[in-house]
């Protein structure tokens, strides 16, 4: 991807809030969670607003990296490789009890989750999403 | 009876002294000169893949075929490049210079050239282009791939109907707003030597302007007028390859980008396939031997005398940051930011490393900095005297191919100084045709006209990557938008884009 740093922040909000929140919505009543529906939403729903509001402070340490490359691209890889540090933060703050509102999230519901909301995202960040956006991709990501 | 020398009258329907000095023409002209006028509101012409993603864009936008002229003397949009790239040593099975989904023939890029062959059954190519460009050289699609996937959509876009052969002459503007492009038909065709369209808007998308050759070439081939022992690589060389396998020779190589590679590929294929001795010297003007650049955020990879690069810009000019940068500079800014990424360069292929390395090891492939001083005739074989770093140096070589592939200026296409000297079109900061953001030409408009450009020609302007598929493809939606807001076809927002695809996914003709 050939991302400014104003088109990644867009590009991630957008993915995660309508494509995330999509999947959300489907996936998290089979999630081995351990508790009810309603908390069970309220923790996947919790771990995207987490995943989305530091995806924005990663957007900005991607960015940086970025500026080493030559081409100034963003690999088609570290848009997948970046799935472990963002996955082990956000883990380390639910495990670590960071998110007060969540009570418990059992460990194999949130790498289920989390590992296939980010391949939703990156599966449609990789082409489908130029379909309906047709500009998306030469105006480095951004949407508006 | 007529002086001998004095210049014959105009046949009917012919262009006159009096016309072509005139910068802007009223209908009445036309008619007194009794040349045909045509009504088309959007004229494209060049007619190779420039005029093709174009009208296909146009079409995808809901533009009817009778709105669209494409004037031309090709048979098909790929015709001259692909004569370019045969010559120059990629045929129809070899892989190209271009991105996975940067594809003429889709303004989506999706699905991409290595998706396609990924769905085929090549799962190497979808793993190659996830991996890339860190545990794998870049994904680059196979030529014929991309001739055979534009010639679908050229169908299924009803492309022929809006085909019309000719040269065309020159554009002017037209008195009361517009453009007359003069169309030279072939001969036999029609009843009147020019034919003229008349329309709102015109495309420019000639290709190169013309190719180069060094002077050194040139006065080779003036004093020997031997035209097969020193070559430019754009040219037919088959002969070359030929003397090669008929006896062992030696060949001397120039230049440090693509082609020179190429050259080198199919040098070093023929002498294993066929178990040749081709000795092989390699000119570089400059020699690079490691990473360089403007500092530590701008460093580009290189060794062996190369500068490597994925393509031959930048990938990030064709949508992210460099594209946005260049986008809002000016004048010598811009200049400098082209400077900084430009220079000759090609890209890492393991096969190629693999070639050089061996021949290096062995010896049959030797390298020399410096440059021609002249070249003489000496029996059978070419005399070279180089100016190098290790001072002047003599050789004999059977052959010389020169793959420096330099362009011509643009004043070398007639068209094109036409447009300089008649209609008000300027150059930009590195010399080619000034063209604003949305490819209009700068200084042309005439009335509620406007002229666009795109291609090679418009080199140096807000948008660098102009001289590729993705690079014509970024134009076109460019001029697309532009004359969506002159109300010249439908705006391609999520839905129209959407149900335009789902039609080109299942070949549905438009």
């Amino acid at each position: 991807m050939l991302p400014t740093l104003n088109g990644r922040i867009q590009t991630r909000v957008v993915l995660l809030v309508v494509v995330g929140s999509l999947w959300t919505l489907l996936v998290t009543p089979v999630l081995p969670t351990g508790v009810g529906i309603g908390a069970s939403y309220a923790a996947t729903f919790s771990v995207l607003l987490v995943v989305t509001v530091l995806g924005v402070l990663w957007e900005l340490v991607y960015h940086g990296i970025q500026q080493f490359r030559w081409e100034k691209d963003w690999p088609t890889l570290f848009g997948l490789v970046t799935m472990v540090p963002e996955g082990l933060l956000v883990w380390f703050l639910f495990a670590g009890g960071a998110i007060p509102w969540v009570g418990s999230l059992p460990g194999w519901a949130f790498v289920i989750h989390f590992v296939t909301t980010w391949m939703w995202v990156f599966l449609i960040a990789n082409g489908p999403m130029r379909v309906p956006f047709v500009h998306w991709r030469f105006n480095g990501g951004r949407l508006v | 009876m007529s002086h001998p020398l004095a210049p014959p009258p105009p046949a009917a329907g012919d262009l006159s002294d009096r016309l072509v000095g005139t910068d802007v023409w009223t209908d009445g002209m036309l008619a007194e000169h009794g040349i045909p006028v045509v009504d088309v509101p959007f004229v494209t012409f060049g007619g190779g893949i420039g005029s093709f993603v174009t009208t296909d864009y146009l079409r995808i936008c809901g533009v009817p075929t009778s709105a669209i002229r494409v004037l031309t003397p090709l048979d098909t949009p790929w015709q001259s490049y692909e004569y370019l790239t045969t010559v120059s040593q990629v045929p129809r099975g070899e892989r190209l210079r271009s991105d996975s989904a940067s594809c003429p023939d889709n303004i989506w890029g999706f699905p991409s050239y290595a998706l396609r062959e990924g769905l085929k059954g090549d799962l190497k190519q979808l793993w190659n282009v996830l991996v890339e460009p860190i545990w794998a050289n870049y994904y680059t699609p196979r030529a014929g791939h991309a001739f055979v996937s534009m010639e679908a959509e050229m169908h299924r876009i009803r492309y022929p109907e809006m085909v019309v052969r000719g040269q065309v002459r020159m554009v002017r503007r037209r008195a009361g707003g517009g453009y007359f492009t003069v169309l030279t038909p072939p001969q036999g065709a029609t009843s009147t030597r020019r034919i003229a369209y008349r329309s709102q808007w015109v495309h420019v998308a000639v290709g190169y302007p013309g190719l180069k050759f060094l002077d050194d070439l040139q006065d080779y081939r003036t004093l020997t007028n031997d035209y097969a022992s020193v070559v430019n690589a754009y040219e037919p060389h088959e002969q070359v390859y030929e003397k090669l396998r008929a006896k062992p020779g030696v060949v001397l190589i120039r230049g440090g980008g693509i082609v020179a590679s190429r050259v080198l590929q199919r040098l070093i294929d023929d002498r294993d396939r066929l178990r040749l001795d081709t000795q092989i010297v390699h000119l570089f003007r400059t020699y690079t031997d490691k990473p360089h650049g403007t500092g530590i955020l701008k460093r580009r990879k290189g060794a062996d005398g190369w500068a490597y690069q994925g393509f031959n810009y930048p990938k990030s000019v064709w949508g992210g940051q460099l594209k946005q940068q260049v986008r809002k500079s000016e004048g010598p800014e811009r200049a400098r930011l082209y400077k900084e990424m430009g220079g000759t360069n090609t890209p890492i292929r393991h096969n190629w490393q693999e070639q050089l390395s061996r021949g290096r090891a062995q010896g049959w492939y030797r390298v020399m900095v410096g440059q021609i001083d002249r070249m003489t005739k000496t029996g059978e074989l070419v005399e070279v005297a180089v100016n190098s770093d290790q001072g002047p140096q003599l050789g004999s070589f059977d052959a010389v191919i020169d793959c420096t592939g330099l362009e011509a200026d643009i004043r070398e296409h007639r068209v094109l100084a036409d447009l300089l000297d008649h209609s008000g079109a300027g150059r930009n900061p590195v010399g080619r045709l000034d063209v604003e953001r949305s490819f209009e030409v700068r200084g042309t408009r005439s009335g509620n006209g406007r002229i666009y450009a795109s291609g090679s020609a418009t080199l140096g302007g807000y948008f660098p990557g102009v001289d590729t598929f993705l690079g014509l493809q970024i134009a076109a939606q460019e001029i697309a938008d532009d004359l969506h807001a002159q109300g010249f076809g439908s705006k391609l927002g999520p839905g129209r884009s959407t149900s335009q695809w789902w039609k080109w996914a299942r070949g549905k003709q438009i």
